[in-house]
Protein backbone atom coordinates (compact mmCIF):
# COMPACT_ATOMS: atom_id res chain seq x y z
CA UNK A 1 0.00 0.00 0.00
CA UNK A 2 1.33 3.26 -0.90
CA UNK A 3 1.13 6.41 1.28
CA UNK A 4 1.24 9.06 -1.47
CA UNK A 5 -2.40 8.98 -1.80
CA UNK A 6 -3.33 8.94 1.45
CA UNK A 7 -5.75 11.69 2.58
CA UNK A 8 -4.77 12.68 6.29
CA UNK A 9 -7.41 15.56 7.29
CA UNK A 10 -10.10 12.02 6.78
CA UNK A 11 -8.28 10.34 9.47
CA UNK A 12 -9.21 9.87 12.89
CA UNK A 13 -6.07 9.11 14.68
CA UNK A 14 -7.37 5.50 15.91
CA UNK A 15 -7.39 4.78 12.60
CA UNK A 16 -4.06 6.91 11.80
CA UNK A 17 -2.12 4.18 14.64
CA UNK A 18 -4.07 1.22 12.67
CA UNK A 19 -3.24 2.39 9.46
CA UNK A 20 0.59 2.96 10.76
CA UNK A 21 0.82 -0.59 11.95
CA UNK A 22 -0.14 -2.09 8.37
CA UNK A 23 2.53 0.26 6.72
CA UNK A 24 4.82 -1.54 9.32
CA UNK A 25 3.30 -4.85 9.34
CA UNK A 26 3.13 -4.81 5.41
CA UNK A 27 6.50 -3.37 5.55
CA UNK A 28 5.59 -0.55 3.16
CA UNK A 29 8.29 0.24 0.66
CA UNK A 30 8.22 3.79 1.43
CA UNK A 31 8.33 3.59 4.77
CA UNK A 32 11.36 0.69 4.45
CA UNK A 33 12.86 3.17 2.29
CA UNK A 34 13.47 5.77 5.00
CA UNK A 35 14.02 3.17 7.70
CA UNK A 36 16.52 1.99 5.50
CA UNK A 37 18.47 5.16 4.83
CA UNK A 38 18.17 5.87 8.22
CA UNK A 39 19.87 2.96 9.74
CA UNK A 40 22.32 3.25 6.72
CA UNK A 41 23.71 7.03 7.84
CA UNK A 42 23.38 6.03 11.59
CA UNK A 43 25.21 3.01 11.44
CA UNK A 44 28.32 4.54 9.05
CA UNK A 45 28.50 8.00 11.50
CA UNK A 46 28.63 5.76 14.71
CA UNK A 47 30.83 2.89 13.34
CA UNK A 48 32.93 6.24 11.74
CA UNK A 49 32.82 7.99 15.13
CA UNK A 50 33.80 4.61 17.38
CA UNK A 51 36.89 4.15 15.34
CA UNK A 52 38.10 7.40 15.85
CA UNK A 53 36.74 8.10 19.04
CA UNK A 54 37.62 4.92 21.11
CA UNK A 55 41.49 5.41 20.78
CA UNK A 56 41.11 8.91 21.13
CA UNK A 57 39.17 8.67 24.48
CA UNK A 58 41.92 6.21 25.02
CA UNK A 59 44.30 8.18 24.26
CA UNK A 60 42.96 10.62 26.77
CA UNK A 61 42.54 8.64 29.73
CA UNK A 62 46.78 7.73 29.49
CA UNK A 63 48.30 10.84 28.35
CA UNK A 64 48.96 13.59 31.22
CA UNK A 65 49.36 16.45 28.90
CA UNK A 66 49.35 19.91 29.03
CA UNK A 67 45.35 21.04 28.17
CA UNK A 68 44.35 17.62 28.61
CA UNK A 69 41.56 18.87 31.42
CA UNK A 70 40.61 21.62 28.93
CA UNK A 71 39.96 19.18 26.37
CA UNK A 72 37.83 16.45 28.37
CA UNK A 73 35.68 19.55 29.45
CA UNK A 74 35.30 20.65 25.96
CA UNK A 75 34.55 17.04 24.84
CA UNK A 76 32.03 16.75 27.98
CA UNK A 77 30.71 20.28 26.65
CA UNK A 78 30.29 19.14 23.42
CA UNK A 79 28.32 15.77 24.17
CA UNK A 80 25.49 18.05 24.64
CA UNK A 81 25.71 19.67 21.39
CA UNK A 82 22.54 20.72 20.03
CA UNK A 83 22.09 19.14 16.24
CA UNK A 84 20.97 22.47 14.68
CA UNK A 85 24.47 23.71 15.48
CA UNK A 86 26.40 20.99 14.27
CA UNK A 87 24.49 20.74 11.01
CA UNK A 88 24.93 24.46 10.96
CA UNK A 89 28.42 24.05 11.23
CA UNK A 90 28.85 21.00 8.80
CA UNK A 91 26.55 22.80 6.63
CA UNK A 92 28.81 26.03 6.42
CA UNK A 93 32.05 23.36 5.77
CA UNK A 94 29.91 21.67 3.07
CA UNK A 95 28.37 24.72 1.32
CA UNK A 96 29.62 25.87 -1.84
CA UNK A 97 31.43 28.82 -0.69
CA UNK A 98 32.13 26.45 2.16
CA UNK A 99 36.17 25.19 2.46
CA UNK A 100 35.15 21.72 1.64
CA UNK A 101 32.24 23.02 -1.32
CA UNK A 102 33.76 21.43 -4.27
CA UNK A 103 33.08 17.99 -2.95
CA UNK A 104 29.68 18.70 -3.42
CA UNK A 105 28.76 16.56 -0.70
CA UNK A 106 25.98 19.12 0.62
CA UNK A 107 22.69 17.53 0.80
CA UNK A 108 23.51 13.93 0.27
CA UNK A 109 23.67 10.73 2.46
CA UNK A 110 27.78 11.39 3.13
CA UNK A 111 26.84 15.22 4.47
CA UNK A 112 24.23 13.45 7.57
CA UNK A 113 26.96 11.12 7.85
CA UNK A 114 29.64 13.77 8.84
CA UNK A 115 27.08 15.57 10.71
CA UNK A 116 25.77 12.90 13.02
CA UNK A 117 29.63 12.00 13.50
CA UNK A 118 30.25 15.40 15.02
CA UNK A 119 27.19 14.54 17.19
CA UNK A 120 28.04 11.27 18.29
CA UNK A 121 32.14 11.44 18.45
CA UNK A 122 32.20 13.86 22.25
CA UNK A 123 29.80 11.30 23.56
CA UNK A 124 31.92 8.32 22.53
CA UNK A 125 35.31 9.79 23.10
CA UNK A 126 33.68 10.82 26.67
CA UNK A 127 32.52 8.43 27.62
CA UNK A 128 35.02 6.29 26.77
CA UNK A 129 37.74 8.31 28.37
CA UNK A 130 35.89 7.94 31.33
CA UNK A 131 35.80 3.63 31.33
CA UNK A 132 39.36 3.31 29.94
CA UNK A 133 40.98 5.50 32.60
CA UNK A 134 38.97 3.67 35.54
CA UNK A 135 40.42 0.66 33.90
CA UNK A 136 43.87 1.97 33.69
CA UNK A 137 44.28 2.88 37.17
CA UNK A 138 43.62 -0.47 37.94
CA UNK A 139 45.80 -2.17 35.31
CA UNK A 140 48.11 0.29 35.58
CA UNK A 141 51.02 -1.14 37.84
CA UNK A 142 50.46 -4.82 36.21
CA UNK A 143 50.91 -3.89 32.79
CA UNK A 144 53.48 -1.31 33.09
CA UNK A 145 54.99 -4.65 35.09
CA UNK A 146 54.44 -6.18 31.78
CA UNK A 147 56.49 -3.62 30.20
CA UNK A 148 53.88 -2.53 28.30
CA UNK A 149 54.37 1.43 27.22
CA UNK A 150 51.03 3.46 27.32
CA UNK A 151 50.47 3.58 23.55
CA UNK A 152 50.40 -0.60 23.70
CA UNK A 153 48.37 -0.89 26.34
CA UNK A 154 45.41 1.04 24.63
CA UNK A 155 44.59 -2.28 22.52
CA UNK A 156 44.18 -3.92 26.11
CA UNK A 157 42.57 -1.75 27.57
CA UNK A 158 40.01 -1.00 24.68
CA UNK A 159 39.55 -4.76 24.47
CA UNK A 160 38.97 -5.09 28.52
CA UNK A 161 36.67 -2.54 29.05
CA UNK A 162 34.82 -3.73 25.73
CA UNK A 163 31.31 -4.38 27.55
CA UNK A 164 30.87 -1.04 28.89
CA UNK A 165 32.35 0.66 25.54
CA UNK A 166 29.40 -1.58 23.50
CA UNK A 167 26.98 0.13 25.68
CA UNK A 168 28.86 3.45 25.12
CA UNK A 169 28.40 2.85 21.54
CA UNK A 170 25.02 2.13 21.80
CA UNK A 171 24.55 5.56 23.72
CA UNK A 172 25.97 7.34 20.69
CA UNK A 173 23.62 5.19 18.19
CA UNK A 174 20.70 6.40 20.02
CA UNK A 175 21.87 9.65 19.82
CA UNK A 176 22.75 9.32 15.82
CA UNK A 177 19.39 7.73 15.03
CA UNK A 178 16.51 10.52 16.83
CA UNK A 179 18.79 13.23 16.28
CA UNK A 180 16.66 15.58 13.46
CA UNK A 181 18.12 19.09 13.56
CA UNK A 182 21.44 18.01 11.72
CA UNK A 183 20.42 15.79 9.26
CA UNK A 184 17.72 17.79 8.16
CA UNK A 185 19.89 20.97 7.91
CA UNK A 186 22.76 19.38 6.03
CA UNK A 187 20.42 16.92 4.07
CA UNK A 188 17.69 18.95 3.15
CA UNK A 189 15.11 15.99 3.77
CA UNK A 190 15.00 15.05 0.28
CA UNK A 191 12.68 12.59 -0.74
CA UNK A 192 13.78 9.30 -1.50
CA UNK A 193 17.37 10.87 -1.28
CA UNK A 194 18.00 12.13 2.17
CA UNK A 195 14.85 11.60 3.67
CA UNK A 196 15.25 9.28 7.20
CA UNK A 197 12.71 8.89 10.12
CA UNK A 198 13.08 11.94 12.23
CA UNK A 199 12.69 14.39 9.28
CA UNK A 200 10.37 12.35 7.40
CA UNK A 201 8.18 12.31 10.97
CA UNK A 202 8.57 15.70 11.45
CA UNK A 203 7.14 16.52 7.77
CA UNK A 204 4.47 13.97 7.68
CA UNK A 205 3.22 15.41 10.74
CA UNK A 206 3.34 18.99 9.79
CA UNK A 207 1.69 17.24 6.25
CA UNK A 208 -1.11 16.38 8.69
CA UNK A 209 -0.36 12.34 7.35
CA UNK A 210 -0.35 10.79 10.71
CA UNK A 211 -0.51 7.28 9.54
CA UNK A 212 3.12 7.51 7.83
CA UNK A 213 4.95 9.26 10.84
CA UNK A 214 3.07 7.05 13.67
CA UNK A 215 4.38 4.03 11.91
CA UNK A 216 8.09 5.69 11.47
CA UNK A 217 7.56 6.60 15.05
CA UNK A 218 6.78 2.83 16.02
CA UNK A 219 9.42 1.89 14.56
CA UNK A 220 11.93 4.56 15.50
CA UNK A 221 10.77 3.61 19.07
CA UNK A 222 11.37 0.14 18.59
CA UNK A 223 14.56 0.53 17.70
CA UNK A 224 15.79 2.64 20.43
CA UNK A 225 14.18 0.35 22.90
CA UNK A 226 15.55 -2.61 20.91
CA UNK A 227 19.20 -0.54 21.33
CA UNK A 228 18.90 -0.01 24.62
CA UNK A 229 17.56 -3.40 25.79
CA UNK A 230 20.84 -4.77 24.21
CA UNK A 231 22.93 -2.53 26.20
CA UNK A 232 21.13 -3.68 29.57
CA UNK A 233 21.56 -7.71 28.58
CA UNK A 234 25.37 -7.32 27.46
CA UNK A 235 25.96 -4.90 30.33
CA UNK A 236 24.05 -8.09 32.72
CA UNK A 237 26.10 -10.59 30.63
CA UNK A 238 29.24 -8.90 31.40
CA UNK A 239 28.64 -8.53 35.25
CA UNK A 240 28.18 -12.03 35.71
CA UNK A 241 30.62 -13.44 33.48
CA UNK A 242 33.32 -11.63 34.05
CA UNK A 243 32.76 -10.04 37.41
CA UNK B 1 75.12 0.10 61.94
CA UNK B 2 76.34 1.27 58.84
CA UNK B 3 75.37 0.35 55.21
CA UNK B 4 79.17 -1.50 55.41
CA UNK B 5 78.58 -3.90 57.48
CA UNK B 6 75.32 -4.61 56.71
CA UNK B 7 77.11 -5.24 52.68
CA UNK B 8 79.70 -7.52 53.92
CA UNK B 9 76.88 -9.64 55.95
CA UNK B 10 75.18 -10.80 53.22
CA UNK B 11 77.21 -9.96 49.84
CA UNK B 12 78.30 -13.28 48.74
CA UNK B 13 76.91 -13.36 45.19
CA UNK B 14 77.41 -10.95 42.81
CA UNK B 15 75.30 -7.73 42.59
CA UNK B 16 72.48 -8.04 41.26
CA UNK B 17 70.12 -4.79 41.88
CA UNK B 18 71.95 -1.56 43.82
CA UNK B 19 69.49 1.13 45.30
CA UNK B 20 71.84 4.60 45.68
CA UNK B 21 70.52 7.01 48.45
CA UNK B 22 67.12 6.21 47.24
CA UNK B 23 64.72 8.51 48.57
CA UNK B 24 60.64 8.75 47.46
CA UNK B 25 58.70 11.86 48.35
CA UNK B 26 54.85 12.19 47.59
CA UNK B 27 53.26 15.77 47.88
CA UNK B 28 56.21 16.81 50.22
CA UNK B 29 56.24 13.91 52.39
CA UNK B 30 58.99 11.74 52.27
CA UNK B 31 57.95 8.37 52.30
CA UNK B 32 61.24 6.69 51.77
CA UNK B 33 64.52 7.97 52.90
CA UNK B 34 68.41 7.64 51.91
CA UNK B 35 67.96 3.80 51.24
CA UNK B 36 71.00 2.14 50.10
CA UNK B 37 71.04 -1.50 49.43
CA UNK B 38 72.67 -4.64 47.64
CA UNK B 39 70.82 -7.35 46.47
CA UNK B 40 72.63 -10.54 45.40
CA UNK B 41 71.64 -12.42 42.40
CA UNK B 42 70.52 -15.70 44.33
CA UNK B 43 68.59 -15.56 47.10
CA UNK B 44 65.19 -15.04 48.71
CA UNK B 45 64.83 -12.02 50.29
CA UNK B 46 61.75 -10.29 53.05
CA UNK B 47 61.21 -7.27 52.75
CA UNK B 48 59.91 -6.43 56.36
CA UNK B 49 58.17 -3.66 59.00
CA UNK B 50 55.21 -2.25 60.30
CA UNK B 51 52.50 -0.68 57.66
CA UNK B 52 53.49 2.30 56.63
CA UNK B 53 57.15 1.30 56.75
CA UNK B 54 57.81 1.80 53.08
CA UNK B 55 57.91 -1.68 52.24
CA UNK B 56 55.56 -2.04 49.12
CA UNK B 57 57.43 1.45 47.89
CA UNK B 58 60.71 -0.19 48.17
CA UNK B 59 59.70 -3.03 45.89
CA UNK B 60 57.74 -0.71 43.70
CA UNK B 61 60.93 1.58 43.33
CA UNK B 62 63.22 -1.52 42.45
CA UNK B 63 60.87 -3.08 40.31
CA UNK B 64 60.72 0.21 38.05
CA UNK B 65 56.93 1.12 38.63
CA UNK B 66 57.82 4.12 40.66
CA UNK B 67 60.77 6.64 39.86
CA UNK B 68 62.94 7.70 43.07
CA UNK B 69 62.67 11.40 43.73
CA UNK B 70 66.53 11.08 44.62
CA UNK B 71 69.40 8.66 44.38
CA UNK B 72 69.54 5.97 41.88
CA UNK B 73 67.90 2.50 41.23
CA UNK B 74 70.56 0.55 38.87
CA UNK B 75 70.87 -3.20 37.88
CA UNK B 76 75.11 -3.65 37.38
CA UNK B 77 74.84 -6.40 35.47
CA UNK B 78 72.00 -5.30 33.29
CA UNK B 79 67.93 -5.14 33.48
CA UNK B 80 67.02 -8.79 34.18
CA UNK B 81 63.59 -10.40 33.20
CA UNK B 82 61.70 -9.33 35.67
CA UNK B 83 57.82 -10.13 37.18
CA UNK B 84 56.11 -8.72 39.92
CA UNK B 85 53.06 -10.06 41.51
CA UNK B 86 50.38 -7.84 43.85
CA UNK B 87 48.65 -8.48 47.06
CA UNK B 88 45.50 -8.16 44.99
CA UNK B 89 45.90 -9.83 41.43
CA UNK B 90 45.38 -8.06 38.43
CA UNK B 91 43.55 -10.68 35.86
CA UNK B 92 42.24 -9.25 32.67
CA UNK B 93 38.61 -9.43 31.94
CA UNK B 94 39.23 -12.54 29.77
CA UNK B 95 39.04 -16.43 30.94
CA UNK B 96 42.23 -18.06 33.07
CA UNK B 97 43.63 -19.53 30.10
CA UNK B 98 43.37 -15.93 28.04
CA UNK B 99 45.10 -14.14 30.39
CA UNK B 100 47.93 -16.61 30.04
CA UNK B 101 48.29 -16.22 26.37
CA UNK B 102 48.00 -12.49 26.40
CA UNK B 103 51.49 -12.50 28.41
CA UNK B 104 53.07 -14.61 26.33
CA UNK B 105 51.55 -12.76 23.18
CA UNK B 106 53.13 -9.11 24.63
CA UNK B 107 56.52 -11.31 24.85
CA UNK B 108 56.84 -12.37 21.46
CA UNK B 109 56.08 -15.67 21.52
CA UNK B 110 54.69 -17.28 18.70
CA UNK B 111 51.47 -17.63 18.02
CA UNK B 112 51.73 -21.56 17.13
CA UNK B 113 53.24 -22.13 20.70
CA UNK B 114 50.98 -20.07 23.03
CA UNK B 115 48.36 -22.12 24.11
CA UNK B 116 50.56 -25.45 24.59
CA UNK B 117 52.95 -23.09 27.24
CA UNK B 118 49.89 -21.61 28.79
CA UNK B 119 48.55 -25.05 29.28
CA UNK B 120 51.45 -26.14 31.11
CA UNK B 121 51.53 -23.51 33.27
CA UNK B 122 48.07 -23.63 34.64
CA UNK B 123 48.80 -27.58 34.89
CA UNK B 124 51.69 -26.91 36.74
CA UNK B 125 49.86 -24.07 39.15
CA UNK B 126 46.97 -26.67 39.57
CA UNK B 127 44.37 -24.58 37.90
CA UNK B 128 44.03 -27.02 34.41
CA UNK B 129 40.59 -26.98 35.09
CA UNK B 130 40.09 -23.54 35.54
CA UNK B 131 41.55 -22.66 31.96
CA UNK B 132 38.03 -21.73 30.17
CA UNK B 133 36.21 -20.22 33.57
CA UNK B 134 36.97 -16.20 33.38
CA UNK B 135 39.93 -15.03 35.64
CA UNK B 136 38.31 -12.59 37.64
CA UNK B 137 35.43 -15.08 39.31
CA UNK B 138 38.27 -17.50 40.32
CA UNK B 139 38.96 -17.60 44.11
CA UNK B 140 41.47 -15.20 45.73
CA UNK B 141 43.81 -18.68 46.21
CA UNK B 142 43.51 -19.22 42.32
CA UNK B 143 43.70 -15.64 40.84
CA UNK B 144 46.99 -15.56 43.03
CA UNK B 145 48.35 -18.48 41.45
CA UNK B 146 47.27 -17.28 38.08
CA UNK B 147 49.45 -14.37 38.47
CA UNK B 148 52.36 -16.73 39.49
CA UNK B 149 51.63 -18.96 36.17
CA UNK B 150 51.70 -15.78 34.24
CA UNK B 151 55.07 -14.55 35.97
CA UNK B 152 56.15 -18.21 35.51
CA UNK B 153 55.73 -18.02 31.44
CA UNK B 154 58.17 -15.57 31.57
CA UNK B 155 60.85 -17.42 33.52
CA UNK B 156 61.81 -14.12 35.51
CA UNK B 157 65.45 -13.83 36.42
CA UNK B 158 63.40 -11.67 39.31
CA UNK B 159 60.54 -11.72 41.03
CA UNK B 160 59.04 -9.59 42.86
CA UNK B 161 55.44 -10.04 45.67
CA UNK B 162 54.06 -7.78 47.16
CA UNK B 163 52.13 -9.47 50.30
CA UNK B 164 50.89 -12.57 47.89
CA UNK B 165 49.25 -14.28 50.52
CA UNK B 166 47.83 -10.98 52.96
CA UNK B 167 44.51 -12.00 52.05
CA UNK B 168 44.26 -15.91 51.80
CA UNK B 169 44.00 -18.92 54.17
CA UNK B 170 45.86 -21.46 55.11
CA UNK B 171 45.32 -24.03 52.24
CA UNK B 172 46.00 -21.40 49.54
CA UNK B 173 49.02 -19.57 51.70
CA UNK B 174 50.44 -22.77 50.91
CA UNK B 175 49.73 -23.46 47.49
CA UNK B 176 51.67 -19.78 47.18
CA UNK B 177 54.60 -20.32 48.90
CA UNK B 178 55.18 -24.08 47.42
CA UNK B 179 55.21 -21.84 43.98
CA UNK B 180 57.73 -19.18 45.62
CA UNK B 181 59.88 -22.41 46.23
CA UNK B 182 59.30 -23.65 42.49
CA UNK B 183 60.37 -20.44 41.22
CA UNK B 184 63.31 -20.07 44.09
CA UNK B 185 64.76 -23.57 42.39
CA UNK B 186 64.18 -22.58 38.89
CA UNK B 187 66.54 -19.97 39.97
CA UNK B 188 64.55 -16.83 40.22
CA UNK B 189 65.51 -13.96 42.75
CA UNK B 190 62.82 -13.89 45.25
CA UNK B 191 61.85 -10.12 46.57
CA UNK B 192 58.78 -10.51 48.44
CA UNK B 193 56.96 -8.31 51.27
CA UNK B 194 55.38 -9.89 54.05
CA UNK B 195 54.31 -8.86 57.53
CA UNK B 196 53.65 -12.23 58.97
CA UNK B 197 56.94 -13.05 60.77
CA UNK B 198 56.14 -16.89 60.48
CA UNK B 199 56.02 -16.84 56.86
CA UNK B 200 59.46 -14.77 56.96
CA UNK B 201 61.17 -17.39 58.73
CA UNK B 202 59.74 -20.12 56.72
CA UNK B 203 60.70 -18.17 53.29
CA UNK B 204 63.25 -15.80 54.10
CA UNK B 205 67.41 -15.79 53.77
CA UNK B 206 67.97 -12.50 53.86
CA UNK B 207 65.73 -9.81 55.64
CA UNK B 208 65.35 -6.27 54.60
CA UNK B 209 63.55 -4.24 57.51
CA UNK B 210 62.20 -0.86 57.07
CA UNK B 211 60.97 1.54 59.70
CA UNK B 212 59.20 4.69 58.68
CA UNK B 213 60.66 4.66 55.35
CA UNK B 214 64.21 4.31 56.46
CA UNK B 215 66.36 0.67 56.41
CA UNK B 216 67.01 -0.63 59.57
CA UNK B 217 68.28 -3.40 59.12
CA UNK B 218 69.45 -5.45 56.28
CA UNK B 219 71.00 -9.02 57.18
CA UNK B 220 70.56 -12.72 56.80
CA UNK B 221 67.51 -14.35 58.10
CA UNK B 222 69.67 -16.29 61.48
CA UNK B 223 70.61 -12.87 62.05
CA UNK B 224 67.80 -11.37 62.01
CA UNK B 225 64.92 -13.13 64.53
CA UNK B 226 67.91 -14.54 66.35
CA UNK B 227 70.40 -11.23 66.99
CA UNK B 228 69.27 -8.14 65.32
CA UNK B 229 70.93 -5.15 65.86
CA UNK B 230 68.34 -2.59 66.07
CA UNK B 231 66.07 -2.20 68.87
CA UNK B 232 63.19 -1.66 66.35
CA UNK B 233 64.04 -5.41 64.68
CA UNK B 234 64.30 -6.47 67.86
CA UNK B 235 60.53 -5.15 68.84
CA UNK B 236 59.34 -6.80 65.42
CA UNK B 237 60.78 -10.12 65.82
CA UNK B 238 59.09 -10.52 69.69
CA UNK B 239 56.12 -8.97 68.27
CA UNK B 240 55.50 -5.82 69.99
CA UNK B 241 54.53 -3.17 68.26
CA UNK B 242 56.85 -0.70 66.56
CA UNK B 243 56.70 2.91 65.63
Amino acid sequence: MSTSGMTASALHSDSALYTALALVIDMDPALVDIVGLSLRVSLSAVLTAALIGLPLGAALALWRLPGRGMVIVALNALMGLPPVVAGLGVYLLLSRAGPLGELGLLFTPSAMIIAQVVLVLPIIAALARQLVEELWGEYREQLTSFGLSRACAIPTLLWDARFGLITVVLAGFGRASAEVGAVLIVGGNIDGVTRVMTTAIALETSKGNLPLALGLGIVLLSLVALVNGAAYVIGEAARRRLG
Amino acid sequence: MTDMSMAVDIQEAPASLRLDAVSFEHRGQTLLEDVSLTLSTTGKTLIMGPNGAGKSLLMRLAHGLLQPSRGQVQWPAGQPRQAMVFQRPVLLRRSALANLTYTLKINAVPRAKRRALAQEALEHFGLAAMAKRPARVLSGGEQQRLALARAWLISPEVLFLDEPTAALDPAAIKAVEDAIADFHHRGTRIVMTSHDLHQARRLADEVIFLCNGRLVEHSKAETFFSAARSAEARAFVKGELVW
